[in-house]
């Protein structure tokens, strides 16, 4: 019961954030989509990756994009209107390529398993700690280098 | 001992290579020395390999394989017997002796072009030894392209000249179309003996019936080759060209040797021609026409070479005659009695040139008798030896040739006799103008009048004491000889002898006959001299004169019935098919592609979104393909 | 709850990103719709992960099957989180330098 009600939250606030004309509304809409799937993580009792997208994605990420649309002070900006064919076949090819994964998906074997849900271990931060911190220890620090080289990056292009 | 006969070709090509390589640095004597050494050295071993020969060691020698491919193979074999050994004796010595004649006669050219004629020298010996010692057709055809290369290189040696360069271009091409039929008829062999070596091709051929269709075939593309190489009808103008070469050149390649390759290469394959009469008639028809359309022409040339020229050309006619009649002792007779004479007129008439500060035509020469003693003795010499006097060679092998025409068809003879006469007539209207009479020339000429050097000198002496004595080793039975040469060559021309039945000419007919053609020549030696010696043709001639003296105007027939239609279309391709077809297709792509980048490049908007739909579209693409087309 | 579910649910979000990143000029918007994406493939990499865990569990209780999955996903928000921070401020410096964070603007690729 619970699954079909975050399906349904996180489905149509992704709708929203798309077809929101103010890009403030699109950003909370989003947010409350992060939520969504947040507590999908929860029911799949993967709580340390619901908490990391909670400070991470709704937290973090959000604020800034919320900032930069802020400051640019884009509230009043009504873009003109797109090319309505552009438009028009945006929207068809999506949902045509939605169509075809459906149909290429629906038959595949792997269909019909079950997804343990509420119990199970692994996703507790006990166990990630400790593999993440002895088999991909290397990967881990590689991404804290990431992490500077794209401090480095965000503050060279803002200061010019 | 016939384990040397690698030797024979490898002194030549070692000095080609040497002077070729070395003509920046070495010297002028040392050139000359090298070129005239390695072809002493190759004499030397031909006649060591001559008297091996003639103890009966005859046989072929493989060096190794060439080609094998499948079935097919082509060893890199030489053949040492009677008819080979008979060619290389003429080849070096009369190659040995011109290459003497030339060190003095070269002498004015600078060193570096000095050492370049004589590696094209050495080199033109060395093909034409692969020519005549090859075991099969392959070898035989590289030596032939090999002397057709240097045929082309020395006629062409004063490239600067365009007519000289021109005369090369035309030898060339003419010989290539000799080429092609010696080409299509090794392949033709090939294809029907799976062979190329003459042992296999001629020991299966000989088991063939007479006129088979394929020998017909085979040996008329052969004989285009030798038409080709060794000027007949209808590929002959090349020959009287080829005379803006050096003389010595001329009296070597164009006189005693190159042009004997298809007479060599007939008499090689005897036993195709025996067995395909048709084509022997086509040969003897060939070489008569063409003994007699030269010797005409011979008759109003005024150019001392070209007179010799015509005259080379009319014997080549008589020794295909010769072949052509099944006389193939007399056609290689006559090739080595020619090879000394016509070196020797040719050397002379270098000579002559030499003195006359390179001048060549003979109605501003005369009277010089007396100022190029050696010179006007062996010239004389080999006039009375072409013109087939007794004692003196030319007559015994130009006998043999009419004698077995004379069995074969008596028109033969007459033509024959008629074409014996004219070549008296001409040798001594060119010997009278030439040495007979008063002095023409201009007075500085006449002052710088001077006997050659002993290097040119001696190389006459040689040749004229061949050319007086060489007829002495084939003397025939009705004049109380035994014919050696026949004797010695049996070997190889047995198996057509054994296909021949040559009809017996009795003692009186044959002596009826020499009496006739003797006197005849005599005749017309006399009148020659008389007429000439006191008031030479100075004018140019008229009326049928004319006609003679433009060579029956076959050269002009040439350039209007091959070479303007060729042109035409040649023109026609060019404008037509090459500037509108061709460059049309070319230009025709660019445009398109220009065209369609043009179109396609409104797709590049620039827009990232337009993009993205693409790649959406393409994903899209794919999946559909994957799933439910696959 | 079958995997099918989570699949259809993430294929779902996963189109609602691309109509939004095909229909919007909004390059902020655009970004956004990316993170979406981003998203929906997590939440897949997680069903899966408990998928595998579940298979492997009748066999041994004590198994830690599907914590690569799990950790996946968390790299992945490391990549996310870097980049955003470039992107936003290359979004800036287009702001600054056009006065637009238009991507019809964003022409440039043509030349």
């Amino acid at each position: 019961m619970l699954f079909w009600f975050l399906t349904v939250l996180a489905l149509g606030s992704a709708l929203m954030v798309v077809f929101s004309k103010n890009p403030v509304h699109s950003i909370l809409w989003l947010i409350i989509t992060f939520f969504a799937i947040t507590g999908h993580y929860i029911l799949l009792n993967a709580q340390f990756l619901a908490i990391v997208n909670i400070i991470v994605y709704a937290g973090a990420i959000m604020v800034l994009f919320l900032f930069v649309v802020m400051m640019m002070n884009l509230n009043e900006i009504s873009s003109p209107l797109k090319n309505k064919w552009l438009k028009f076949a945006g929207v068809i090819s999506g949902c045509s390529l939605l169509l075809v994964l459906i149909a290429a998906l629906k038959d595949t074997d792997t269909m019909q398993q079950e997804v343990l849900l509420n119990t199970g271990k692994i996703g507790l931060i006990n166990n990630l700690g400790t593999v993440l911190f002895s088999d991909y220890v290397l990967p881990f620090e590689i991404s804290s280098v990431l992490f500077l080289s794209a401090m480095v990056g965000a503050v060279v292009i803002g200061k010019k | 001992m016939s384990t040397l006969v690698y030797l024979v070709p490898l002194f030549p090509l070692i000095g080609f290579l040497i002077n070729g390589l070395g003509r920046k640095r070495l010297s002028k004597s040392l050139t000359g020395i090298i070129g005239s050494g390695v072809i002493l050295a190759s004499f030397i071993v031909s006649l060591i390999l001559f008297f091996d020969v003639k103890a009966g060691h005859a046989g072929v020698v493989k060096l190794f394989d060439f080609i094998s491919i499948g079935k097919l193979d082509i060893p890199f074999a030489f053949q040492v017997d009677q008819l080979s050994s008979i060619f290389l004796l003429i080849i070096t010595g009369v190659g040995f002796l011109i290459h003497v004649y030339s060190t003095a006669y070269m002498h004015e050219e600078n060193s570096d072009h000095y050492a370049r004629y004589f590696a094209y020298l050495n080199l033109f010996i060395f093909s034409m030894l692969l020519l005549v010692l090859g075991a099969n057709y392959l070898i035989m055809f590289i030596g032939w392209e090999g002397v057709g290369l240097c045929s082309y290189l020395l006629i062409g040696y004063w490239f600067k000249n365009n007519d000289y360069t021109n005369a090369a271009k035309k030898a060339f091409i003419m010989n290539r179309i000799g080429d092609f039929g010696f080409l299509l008829a090794a392949f033709w062999i090939i294809q029907q003996f799976g062979s190329l070596n003459f042992a296999d091709v001629f020991s299966n051929a000989s088991g063939m019936q007479m006129n088979d269709k394929v020998l017909v075939g085979i040996t008329l593309l052969l004989f285009l080759g030798a038409t080709g190489k060794s000027a007949q009808i209808p590929l002959y103008t090349w020959l009287p060209d080829a005379m803006a070469g050096p003389t010595p050149v001329s009296a070597l390649i164009h006189a005693a040797t190159m042009v004997t390759a298809g007479i060599y290469m007939i008499a090689r394959s005897n036993i195709l021609y025996t067995l395909a009469p048709t084509t022997q008639g086509v040969v003897a028809v060939i070489g008569l026409a063409t003994a007699i359309l030269a010797a005409t022409i011979a008759i109003k040339q005024n150019d001392i070479k070209k007179v010799l020229a015509y005259s080379t050309v009319s014997q080549l006619g008589y020794m295909f005659l010769g072949l052509g009649v099944g006389a193939y002792t007399g056609a290689v007779f006559h090739v080595m009695t020619h090879a000394f004479f016509k070196a020797l007129l040719f050397l002379g008439a270098g000579s002559v040139i030499h003195a006359m500060h390179h001048e060549q035509d003979i109605r501003k020469m005369g009277g010089l008798k007396k100022a190029l003693p050696v010179t006007h003795i062996t010239f004389l010499i080999g006039c009375i030896a072409i013109a087939g006097i007794p004692p003196l060679s030319g007559f015994f092998s130009k006998d043999e040739i009419l004698a077995a025409a004379f069995s074969a068809s008596t028109v033969y003879w007459v033509i024959g006799v008629l074409g014996a006469v004219m070549t008296a007539f001409y040798m001594f209207r060119l010997y009278a103008t030439t040495f007979l009479g008063k002095f023409r020339g201009t007075h500085e000429q006449e002052h710088h009048l001077h006997e050659s050097p002993k290097a040119m000198t001696i190389p006459l002496i040689v040749l004229a004491i061949l050319a007086a004595i060489s007829g002495f080793i084939g003397v025939p039975a009705v004049l109380g000889g035994s014919h050696e040469l026949e004797h010695f060559l049996a070997p190889v021309f047995a198996g057509s002898v054994k296909l021949q039945h040559p009809h017996e000419i009795n003692h009186n007919t044959e002596y009826m006959l020499m009496g006739a053609s003797v006197a005849l020549a005599a005749i017309a030696i006399l009148y020659a001299v008389s007429r000439f010696s006191k008031k030479p043709e100075l004018n140019d001639a008229g009326g049928f004169g004319k006609v003679l003296e433009n060579k029956w105007y076959i050269d002009e027939l040439y350039d209007a019935v091959i070479v303007k239609p060729l042109r035409g279309i040649s023109a026609f391709l060019n404008n037509v098919v090459e500037r509108l077809g061709i460059d049309g297709v070319v230009n025709g792509v660019g445009r398109i592609v220009h065209y369609g980048s043009r179109q396609l490049r409104l797709l590049q908007s620039g827009q990232v979104g337009a993009y993205i739909l693409i790649m959406v579209v393409a994903a899209l693409a794919l999946f559909i393909i994957q799933l439910f087309v696959l | 709850m079958t995997i099918n579910h989570y699949i259809f649910l993430s294929v779902a979000l996963f189109c609602i990103g691309i109509i939004g990143v095909l229909t919007r000029r909004n390059v902020i918007i655009i970004f956004m719709c990316i993170e979406l994406m981003f998203n929906a493939v997590n939440l897949l990499l997680v069903a899966f992960s408990k998928m595998h865990y579940l298979a492997a569990s009748v066999v041994d209780p004590a198994t830690t099957a599907g914590t690569d999955g799990q950790l996946f996903v968390f790299f992945i928000m490391v990549v996310a989180a870097a980049e955003v921070s470039v992107g936003l401020a290359i979004i800036v410096m287009m702001y600054r330098n056009t006065h637009s964070i238009d991507a019809s603007f964003l022409n440039r690729l043509k030349h």
